[in-house]
């Protein structure tokens, strides 16, 4: 029988505000443990929460870029249960009424756009860590996460594949990052998600039992964590059993997921409005200053590119989704750069220097003035793209320009006809099997032979004219 | 003897040199020691600190610095409310040995306002109790009669002042916990306006309930307590904005044409006849001065207690589940697991009124129960709201009994904690509104028991009680 995969996913993101959630500890990561700690964050007796107005305005910022209905009232909930890494044994979350509801995100899939329905956006805060030492017998607690802000992105059961739940997943950094709320470090532990997946016999209406898979820390164990619980369910149906309804913890290093509780031992949470703070009021006057300040969304700027620079969908999506690169293309692109030379460079060469050397696109030290000299060369054939992949590290050193490295190495493509043909002259005499073969009708000896002459010309000699002048050669020789 | 003077005497004794507030304070740690082993009303003696204080307060009067009316006045502070570097236990084993690295604003207030702390006040176990038994600690007697209990959460604050032991204390009031331990002890005692005193270091029972109050030895002292600790904080969300209006100018001594809601609800047999007769005598003393009686009625007073204990509890639930012996306090030797530490901290660290209520209140928020209880307590507690807001359409503030009876004896109520939730009656329905109310003395019963008389006032009318309270005092009642 074949199945359908259903998916909805629980994204938690968290906001890079300067300050936690409900004190003025500042929100930032790393560092030593226990150092960004206050009586509120660690809820010593009697301390009290003061909500951080920015996390408002970021949830809000995130629900418009969303396409979310912000509510004009909406109030805060204590999720209660034990753990050592909550220090008031409860979340302040929201349960019933969310900041922001009914959303959609657009995904591009095989068969086309596709929306993908937000249920619901709100806001809450995060808990410690627990570290486990090496054989000991005890854990110790890290509380500088705790009270860090985070909003919790629900979808509908909208997604029918792994690849589309990861498209989702891009599509969600890409936009809390072009939005500035999140900075979605996954390594940071700043984007995490839970999954929801139910299979069903296709053409039935109704859903299959899901399960909810916790502990998802990357895109990747995301589509591995589909995958792995789709195969088990149809495993389950397909030998004649049935899926039990059932909370799973998703195991990166074993690929495999295992039971953490069934629906029997769901906790109850227990939730009741928090009594320490008031009610959020959101009038319209707030949600429209906020909506002025909004950039240009991924999606926006993917339409934008196919349509104003005639880019490839997959060009304009790539570059759409990260705010450095897009910056970086529309630069380069004003200043005269032709957009699919620009975008070739930024998604290939400058995304590969990017992925080796573990940097972000915002982190590029050059803009896109230098960008568009280093393309402007090759075009005007000072340089080759062979020279011009050697001097593009330099400029990642943030020191130089295009030309300036290449003036100063003097890697200026040789033009000079003379020069070429003397070096042709020398390679063909070192090279009479090759010549010999190519009087003998092998074709395949001239591109030997060309590659010799760039090799002598250490690679700064013009192709075009080596070309031309090495086949002037060969006829000569006939 | 300077200990027994209120706390406005003392301060014009201060500011004109004729004490020095380091005396003040000596002879306030001597009566302590003389007090306290009969009384037990507190259970930390900062005596060093004090003295210290109170050098300083004596150099800042020498230079003839502005000072404010509280300084140099020795003072105790409930055992809940958290004070820097000074143990701050609830009167709980679970916070035994727990020193808070912080001020809660009201202290850092009366701090600031130079009031000099001698102590921390004795109180039923995270304020949870009528008698002060609760408490993990001792049992704070009543200083009119030691075989009777102080009342209580707040009765080691009330029995300090009650015993000169302080000048004045602070206490907390969730459904009554300062006015009754005034009313049994015979001082003054109010809880202010919700929101009007910031809770930021309060250690929370029931967070939408519990508001910080003054327990003195007069209304003056209660106003000019009240003006210090009141207004704004940003560390309390719950915390209102509005001014603080001049409450000792409130104190005119006046009440002429006063309105003053006479409710049946509260008069009711269930009453002892003893309170009865006294409060009514002081109605009478209102109409004698010119104010107006008015019989109203408050059909709802029937579901606060219910009301009340739902959503206390379902708070506290939340609100002591923190206490897991992972981070301070109290945590059980020797246990193997997580779930092991965090059954046996909460079952050997907390007693057994502090569990009654967190099961209670956890059972409330269950799901399948959240509606039946906690959202219909929730329901009950607009329309009790609503029955104040209708009755002071008509009246500036309501005159009622603070306590159905006077200080029982040791012992003759824990037994049956139904018996003890009732004595709550005529309190709790002002916190579930989030309403001012005081309670001063009025007089006593066949026994010399103190009886308290309670004025409650409309929301943010904290002035208005006051001014009442005064007028009557002056009029000869109240007063020890």
């Amino acid at each position: 029988m074949k199945y359908e995969t259903v998916i909805g996913l629980e994204v938690h993101a968290e906001l890079a505000t300067k300050t936690k959630i409900y004190c003025s500890c500042e929100n930032s990561f790393g560092g030593d443990t226990n150092t960004r700690c206050c009586p509120v964050c660690i809820g010593l007796p009697g301390a009290l929460p003061v909500l951080n107005r920015t996390v408002v305005d970021y949830g809000i910022k995130a629900g418009l870029a969303m396409h979310c209905r912000i509510a004009s009232y909406c109030k805060q909930d204590r999720k209660n249960y034990f753990y050592p890494d909550l220090p008031k044994a409860y979340q302040i979350s929201q349960f019933d009424l969310p900041l922001c509801e009914e959303g959609f995100v657009e995904i591009d899939t095989d068969a086309g756009m596709k929306n993908i329905g937000i249920t619901r956006i709100h806001i809450e805060e995060d808990a410690g860590k627990l570290l486990h030492a090496e054989g000991a017998n005890f854990s110790l607690v890290d509380y500088n996460r705790g009270g860090v802000p985070l909003i919790e992105i629900v979808s509908e059961p909208d997604m029918r594949s792994p690849e589309e739940a990861m498209a989702f997943l891009e599509a969600i950094k890409s936009t809390l990052q072009a939005i500035g709320v999140s900075d979605c470090k996954m390594q940071e532990g700043s984007l995490r998600c839970d999954i929801n997946v139910s299979v069903r016999p296709e053409g039935q209406k109704e859903f299959g039992v899901r399960s909810e898979c916790k502990n998802v820390n990357s895109f990747h164990a995301a589509v591995r964590a589909i995958r792995f619980e789709r195969d088990r369910q149809i495993a389950i149906l397909e030998a004649g059993g049935t899926v039990e309804q059932e909370t799973r913890r998703w195991d990166d290093a074993k690929g495999e997921s295992f039971l953490m509780r069934s629906k029997e031992e769901a906790q109850d949470y227990r939730y009741f409005p928090e009594p320490d703070l008031a009610p959020i009021y959101v009038d319209a006057a707030w949600v429209e200053s906020l909506r002025e300040t909004l950039p240009e969304l991924p999606q926006e700027k993917k339409k934008r590119y196919v349509t104003d620079y005639g880019l490839p969908k997959y060009d304009a999506g790539l570059l759409g989704a990260s705010l450095g690169l897009s910056k970086l293309f529309e630069e380069t692109v004003a200043q005269g750069a032709a957009p699919k030379a620009a975008s070739n460079w930024l998604l290939g060469e400058i995304s590969k220097i990017l992925n080796e050397t573990m940097l972000d696109a915002e982190a590029i030290p050059f803009g896109g003035e230098a960008l568009a000299e280093l393309i402007a060369m090759i075009e005007s054939g000072t340089i080759s793209g062979t020279i011009a992949k050697q001097v593009l590290p330099e400029m990642f050193e943030g020191k130089k320009g295009a030309k300036q490295i290449v003036e100063e190495k003097g890697l200026s493509q040789i033009s000079d006809e003379g020069a070429i043909v003397d070096m042709i002259k020398e390679v063909l005499a070192q090279n009479e099997a090759a010549v010999a073969d190519f009087r003998a009708g092998k074709e395949k000896a001239i591109g030997f032979l060309t590659g010799q002459v760039m090799r002598a010309s250490k690679g700064k000699a013009n192709p075009g004219v080596i070309q031309t002048k090495l086949r002037e050669a060969l006829e000569a020789l006939r | 003897m300077l200990y027994t003077l209120t706390a406005h005497d003392l301060s014009e004794k201060l500011k004109s040199r004729e004490i020095s507030a380091a005396e003040l304070t000596k002879a306030q740690l001597d009566r302590i020691a003389k007090a306290e082993p009969e009384v037990e009303s507190l259970l930390t003696v900062t005596a060093e600190e004090a003295i210290k204080k109170a050098e300083e307060v004596d150099k800042k009067l020498a230079r003839g610095e502005a000072v404010s009316p509280l300084a140099g006045i020795p003072m105790a502070i409930k055992d809940n409310i958290s004070t820097k570097d000074v143990r701050t236990t609830c009167a709980s084993k679970m916070l035994y040995n727990y020193v808070p690295p912080y001020n809660a604003t009201v202290a850092e207030r009366l701090f600031a306002a130079d009031a000099i702390m001698i102590g921390k006040a004795n109180m039923d176990e995270f304020a949870m109790g009528s008698s002060t038994e609760n408490s993990y600690f001792k049992k704070t007697k009543n200083p009119r009669n030691t075989a009777h209990v102080p009342g209580g959460s707040s009765g080691g604050s009330a029995a300090a002042v009650a015993a000169d032991e302080a000048v004045f204390a602070l206490g907390s009031d969730t459904g009554g916990s300062i006015r009754q331990p005034a009313s049994f002890c015979g001082v003054v005692g109010m809880k202010p306006t919700y929101g009007l005193v910031s809770r930021y270091g309060l250690i929370a029972f029931a967070s939408s309930l519990d508001q910080i109050g003054p327990i003195t030895k007069d209304v003056r002292d209660c106003a000019t307590v009240l003006s210090v600790i009141s207004g704004k904080d940003a560390k309390d969300s719950t915390s209102l904005s509005s001014d603080v209006p001049d409450y000792l100018g409130a104190l005119t001594g006046e009440c002429k044409g006063m309105r003053i809601g006479i409710p049946k609800e509260y008069f009711s047999d269930a009453v002892d006849p003893d309170v009865r007769r006294a409060v009514l005598d002081a109605a009478k003393a209102y109409e004698a001065m010119g104010a107006c009686l008015v019989e109203c009625t408050l059909p709802m007073l029937d579901y606060a207690l219910e009301t009340y204990y739902l959503i206390s509890s379902a708070e506290a639930s939340s609100n002591l589940a923190r206490y897991d012996g992972v981070r301070y306090g109290f945590r059980a030797e020797g246990c193997k697991d997580l779930e092991e530490l965090f059954l046996r901290t909460r079952s050997e660290g907390f007693g057994q009124e502090v569990k009654r209520r967190i099961m209670l209140g956890t059972f409330v928020l269950s799901s399948g129960y959240y509606d039946a209880y906690y959202k219909k307590a929730q329901k009950t507690r607009t329309l009790i709201c609503r029955d104040f807001a209708r009755v002071f359409e008509n009246v500036d503030c309501i005159l009622t009994p603070t306590s159905p009876c006077t200080a029982w004896k040791f012992g003759e109520k824990s037994a049956d904690p139904v018996q003890m939730y009732l004595a709550d009656i005529c309190t709790v329905s002002v916190n579930i509104a989030g309403l001012p109310a005081l309670s001063m003395p009025c007089g006593t019963d066949a026994a010399g028991l103190p009886i308290g008389v309670q004025l409650i006032g409309g929301r943010l009318r904290d002035d208005v009680i006051l001014r009442a309270a005064y007028a009557l005092e002056q009029n000869g009642k109240g007063g020890r």
